[in-house]
């Protein structure tokens, strides 16, 4: 990364301020499974370097929606999935689109930690071999330390790197698994309900990590956690039975909701 | 005469539980929510207290009545007999009872006619005292388990410790069987040892039992220790095993992973029961499968190209009992597989990893415990199979690890030593248990190892 001038960065801040990039796009998004329509014709941008909560009841489709973003959905048989999705303004159903490319470049983090049975190093270093990311030793060396870095893990596991990832706590794991994300340096991070396996102090910390990552990674995180949304996000999607109800800065999306259902779902009146 | 008891006792105890269920319900004017237990219980109560310890009483009439009759008879008898051996004495019990009961006699004598005389009076008083004892407990039972039945009267306790006997008997029966076929195992063997060196059987080179002119049978104190050693056969054992394990455990896995992470649902609800029919079909079947078919093959495929090929081959048997289970290795590891939890294989997904680099990274890794297990499980299956290899693999003890010429293995030897007329006296057909020891030793020893690792395995994750 080159060094950022005065300018460079106030024409950043301006950037998040007004008009962010646009990272993903979804167009007139819809997904069946089998017979039943999960998703019907979601629009939705995803800004550059910025958080995305995706937010709504359960069984509200923001799941189905996260998982198309880098084609989960293409392990379950019976999901369809219609619309557009695009990255960096390349249609990502594309055939020509390698589904394994996509993925490294939209990492994803599940609902419930699953780090490998392997080592914690071993965790890490999966994904840049996979990929033939590094040259040599030294180099997965550098790369597994600094995604931990990056995951906020590193202080507490430096010196167990060999010992299996199986062993951390609950929101160690968590951390893990974001950095295993991050050591293939995706451009995207999709993270599906990151914390609701976890108690409310190492959901602190993942918040804290996400706020932190939001500098390098475009992040799109799915919650039940109205607080959570409002903590992390600065773009806020609400989705209700299948349909985006309204999308906008989360500031507005919590203080005054242009939508009657949106409002009663962050009051908790219904949800 | 005792069937017909054990018949009237039957029909006792199920007239019973409909009496103890109508009693029960009389009791409370028909209210049954005021009964401690359900009618059905004082039923089942009443059944088993009425039926229950006269038909224990006729079990162990029906055990103990012969050990009794022999000993009464012989002490009857003592001076006739003061001269017979063990062997004589069973001879003359059971040409006694022959007589006495029916069936076929060999040497009748004064004797023998007198204790049968004797037995047959004996005979028709236990049965006479079987049938008083179990009238009285059946009638006893009866009157006491109907006067207890009362509305607060706990019969769901007693049936429920009645239930919990019956399943301890039950599971008894499946552990004293085994203990007890071990024991006869350890106990034939020690007799075989004690006439044959166990250091010339686990470690002799030379196999050849059947030769009885040279030692085998006969006097016991001829036998030619040199002739049991046992290094041929677990040879041949292990090289038909390994050439099995060769096949099965590839082929095997390899199914395993297409069912459990490339089929679809459709091919899988159809390829799994087929691959398991293959496990299905009998053994005699591949017996012959294989001596008339893949043995001719490669006999003439090694001719073809100058190899010398016996007719019965090591490698015939191994490559036929490898199919044979493959559906144990891919069944087994299907299972495992299946196992791994799908959250690993959707994080690895999400890494940009293809479908075969999450199966060689991270499921077979997560799952290799438990495939480790079922390969072993294979390998006991391959070490105690016989029918395959007595059809293809022949009956010469050849000491060899050359797949291409015949061999013989522990079962099938086994099976030669006890075909036919046996007296289960000489070193020949002692020969056998210990073989049997050695096999249930090796067998045993895999099954706990495979344990262990599927323990370990357990552990890992959850």
């Amino acid at each position: 990364m080159n060094m950022l001038t005065e300018a460079g960065v106030e024409q950043q801040l301006a950037d998040q301020g007004n008009t962010p990039a646009i990272k993903m796009r979804g167009k007139g998004v819809t997904v069946h499974y089998g017979d039943k329509q999960a998703l019907f014709g979601v629009d939705l941008d995803v800004p550059e370097k910025q958080v995305t909560a995706l937010i709504g009841p359960s069984g509200c489709g923001k799941s189905t929606f996260l998982r198309c973003l880098n084609r989960m959905n293409d392990t379950i048989p019976i999901c369809r999935v219609g619309g557009d999705i695009t990255l960096d303004g390349e249609d990502i159903y594309d055939p020509k689109i390698d589904v394994v490319e996509l993925r490294a470049r939209v990492g994803m983090v599940f609902q419930k930690p699953n780090p490998f049975p392997k080592s914690i190093y071993e965790n890490i270093a999966y994904g840049p071999r996979i990929h033939g990311l590094t040259k040599n030793k030294a180099e997965l060396d550098a790369v597994v330390e600094s995604s931990l870095r990056k995951a906020a893990l590193w202080d507490e596991v430096k010196d167990r790197l060999q010992e299996p990832g199986t062993g951390l706590s609950g929101g160690q794991q968590q951390r893990l698994c974001i950095a295993r994300a991050i050591a293939v340096s995706p451009e995207v991070i999709l993270m599906d309900e990151p914390c609701s396996a976890l108690d409310p102090i190492a959901t602190a910390k993942v918040e804290e990590l996400i706020d932190e990552l939001r500098q390098n990674y475009t992040i799109v995180i799915v919650t039940h956690s109205m607080q959570q949304a409002a903590r992390v996000s600065q773009r806020t999607a609400m989705f209700h039975l299948g349909y985006l109800v309204e999308e906008g800065a989360t500031d507005k999306m919590f203080t005054n909701p242009d939508d009657k259902r949106t409002q009663d779902y962050i009051t908790g009146r219904f949800g | 005469m005792v069937s017909y008891l054990v018949l009237l006792l039957l029909v006792l105890g199920v007239a019973a539980y409909f009496v103890g269920r109508s009693r029960a319900v009389a009791s409370v004017g028909g209210e049954v929510s005021r009964l401690h237990s359900l009618p059905g219980q004082h039923g089942l109560f009443l059944a088993m207290i009425a039926a229950g310890p006269a038909l224990l009483a006729v079990l162990i009439w029906r055990i103990a009545t012969p050990g009794i009759e022999d000993s009464i008879v012989q002490s009857r008898f003592a001076a006739e007999l003061a001269e017979f051996g063990v062997p004589q004495l069973q001879a003359f019990l059971r040409d006694a009872r022959a007589i006495a009961f029916g069936g076929i006699v060999s040497f009748p004598d004064e004797t023998k006619e007198a204790a049968a005389v004797v037995f047959r009076s004996l005979h028709q008083t236990s049965i006479w005292l079987i049938t008083a004892v179990a009238l009285i407990l059946a009638a006893g039972g009866s009157f006491f388990g109907y006067s207890r039945i009362a509305p607060a009267y706990r019969a769901r306790h007693v049936v429920e410790r009645v239930v919990k006997w019956f399943l301890i008997l039950c599971s008894m029966i499946a552990i004293l069987t085994t203990i007890g076929i071990v024991l006869s195992l350890i106990f034939e063997s020690i007799l075989f040892f004690s006439e044959i060196p166990i250091f010339n059987f686990l470690f002799g080179l030379h196999w050849s039992p059947q030769s009885a002119f040279t030692g085998a049978g006969g006097d016991a104190g001829d036998v030619n220790t040199e002739i049991f050693g046992a290094v041929p056969l677990l040879a041949g054992t292990l090289l038909i095993t390994f050439i099995a394990m060769l096949i099965a455990a590839p082929v095997g896995l390899m199914a395993a992973i297409y069912l459990s992470d490339y089929a679809t649902q459709r091919v899988r609800a159809v390829a799994k029961p087929v691959l398991e029919i293959l496990a299905g079909i009998p053994t005699v079947v591949y017996g012959f499968f294989a001596a008339l078919t893949v043995a001719p093959f490669f006999r003439g495929v090694g001719e073809s190209i100058g190899l010398d090929v016996a007719s019965e081959s090591a490698l015939a048997a191994g490559v036929v009992m490898g199919i044979m289970i493959i559906p144990f290795v891919s069944s087994l590891s299907d299972d495992v597989i299946n196992a791994v939890p799908q959250s690993l294989r959707d994080g690895s997904a999400g890494l940009g990893a293809t479908r075969s680099e999450t199966i060689r990274r991270v499921v077979l890794p997560a799952a290799l415990p438990g495939i480790v297990s079922a390969l072993l499980l294979a390998v006991s299956r391959a070490v105690g199979e016989t029918m395959i290899v007595v059809m293809a693999a022949g009956l010469a003890a050849n000491l060899t690890f050359n797949p291409l010429e015949a061999v013989t293995t522990v079962t099938v030897q086994i099976v030669t030593l006890l075909v036919g007329d046996q007296e289960f006296d000489s070193a020949k057909t002692r020969a056998a248990f210990a073989l049997g020891l050695l096999l249930f030793v090796i067998t045993l020893a895999l099954n706990v190892i495979a344990l262990r690792v599927v323990q370990k395995y357990r552990e890992q994750y959850d």
